[in-house]
């Protein structure tokens, strides 16, 4: 037996009797960074293809939601912070150690180039749309001529964002739950599903809807298979790695995670998806919300759970 | 140049005047503190082993603070001392996560806050508050390469341990046992 307990003085907010030093926003905004991640490589990725025309979903209508996502995201990372007047701090220093400053920098350039990207496909989507001043409509149009140009950066940039959601977690090795290198990899698949499962739902394209049902299908296998990855990971590590794991398997986040992550997030919508790929009749947005509200469960656990995983000593 | 504290486990007392002190020293707002004293309890009776500790800021040589910090606040001052920038700090907790030693904490005007070694007495040449103040004498501060230092003196001939070696941190407290 091993008790340990503060004879005086500790009784930090948000620390004792456990950390608690992130709440609601950063999850959110994993959330919401992963799936404008996924979006943006889409997009980019079918741009560079040439399918502008084939694939209107993915290429021109979806990416609206990734500005507002990552000023949504954005908003909520400044309202974590606890000395928010220096937030500008964040850009007089490019710090390659730390993830959360790389991946400032990321955003910093993802955010306006994803808002340019939506202007440029404005004025095809709404005829009537104007622009009031020429020197914006000019400066539009030029960006315009070079949509490829732009996807060749944000496909690289997309997959860098995608992944610091994860990296930025699995870099704090106080935190056992966190601290695995197949956490990166994990988040920017899941982001990547839940942005197919965004274009399913938003498609009215059939073929556009079945591509990217299989493809969101493909997406959660890798998801299930590094799940699996990870737990044995976990299995296999110290007794730290281990007291993480406990608490998805008999522990306080075993229901959340295994019933509204893996079965209601993952396998059912991938059951319902792949009746609709044999020819049955699903509303699509049953799959692609179930998926969507996996994800944002997904890392709810996995931000609250690492906090509680600690080094015993 | 690298300052280390040994505290020796078998004359603490847990007192906690470490902690009134350094509360006092550096004007930690009330409720919050950079030290505290834990006692555990290893073992089952009849062989039970109790041990109090003095901890705070291990000031560690591989300091994941300094790494995960995003602006540069969290940084490793001469002698290796770990500090912070509250004006360069956006209170983003990326350092109280990396801690294994839940040593820092958001201070109520928003920085993230911790034991500074009392980094602007040591540089006078004075003792940090808590070794001045220790009614035990169980707190040793002092350069680790320097051989006659407090410290070094303290460590020589004693069996020692410092907390969660295994985090890779380099932690520069130890702990005589």
């Amino acid at each position: 037996m091993r008790e340990e307990l503060f004879v005086s003085g500790r009784n930090l907010p948000n620390i004792d009797p456990h950390l608690h030093a992130w709440h609601w926003p950063i999850p959110v905004y994993l959330f919401l960074g992963g799936l404008a991640a996924g979006l943006l490589f889409f997009a980019s990725y079918y741009t560079i293809l040439g399918k502008e025309k084939t694939m209107p979903t993915v290429v021109k209508w979806a990416p609206f939601i990734v500005p507002i996502a990552l000023v949504v995201g954005l908003m909520a990372l400044f309202y974590d912070l606890t000395n928010k007047l220096y937030f500008w701090r964040l850009y007089t220093t490019l710090r390659l150690e730390s993830p959360m400053s790389w991946g400032a920098w990321v955003l910093m350039l993802v955010t306006p180039l994803s808002m340019v990207w939506v202007a440029t496909y404005i004025k095809e989507l709404i005829p009537s749309w104007d622009w009031k001043f020429p020197i914006i409509e000019n400066t539009i149009e030029w960006f315009a001529k070079y949509r490829k140009v732009m996807a060749w950066i944000l496909l690289p940039m997309s997959i860098i964002l995608g992944i610091y959601t994860g990296i930025l977690l699995s870099a704090f090795n106080a935190r056992p739950l966190w601290n695995n290198s197949i956490l990166g990899p994990l988040f920017l698949v899941s982001g990547l599903s839940t942005a197919a499962a965004l274009i399913i739902w938003t498609s009215k394209d059939h073929a556009e809807r079945l591509l990217f049902s299989k493809i969101d299908l493909v997406l959660i296998g890798i998801e299930l298979f590094i799940i699996v990855h990870m737990m044995m990971g976990f299995m296999a590590g110290p007794s730290v790695q281990l007291e993480a794991a406990a608490l998805l398997f008999g522990g306080a986040y075993t229901v959340v995670f295994w019933v509204f992550v893996v079965i209601l997030g993952l396998l059912f919508p991938a059951a319902l998806e792949i009746a609709e790929l044999m020819g049955n009749k699903i509303p699509v947005a049953v799959p692609a919300i179930m998926v969507l509200m996996g994800g944002l469960i997904f890392r709810f656990v996995m931000v609250e759970a690492g906090q509680i995983t600690r080094y015993l000593y | 140049m690298r300052y280390g504290m040994a505290i020796d486990t078998l004359k603490c007392v847990g007192c906690a005047d470490c902690v009134v002190a350094c509360q006092t020293e550096n004007k930690v707002p009330i409720g919050y503190c950079r030290d505290w004293i834990t006692e555990t309890v290893d073992g089952t009776y009849p062989l039970v082993e109790v041990e109090l500790r003095s901890e705070r800021c291990n000031h560690c040589e591989n300091s994941p603070c300094v790494r995960c910090c995003p602006t540069g606040a969290s940084h490793i001052i001469e002698g290796g001392i770990v500090l912070v920038t509250p004006e360069a700090c956006i209170g983003c907790s990326a350092c109280i996560e990396s801690c294994p030693y839940d040593a820092r904490y958001t201070h109520p005007s928003g920085h993230v806050d911790k034991c500074t070694f009392c980094h602007h007495r040591v540089e006078k040449g004075l003792n940090t508050a808590c070794t001045s103040v220790c009614p035990t004498h169980c707190i040793y501060f002092g350069d680790l390469d320097n051989p006659r230092s407090d410290v070094s003196l303290a460590l020589k001939n004693r069996k020692y341990k410092a907390l969660a070696p295994e985090a890779g941190t380099g932690p520069q407290i130890f702990y005589l046992i």
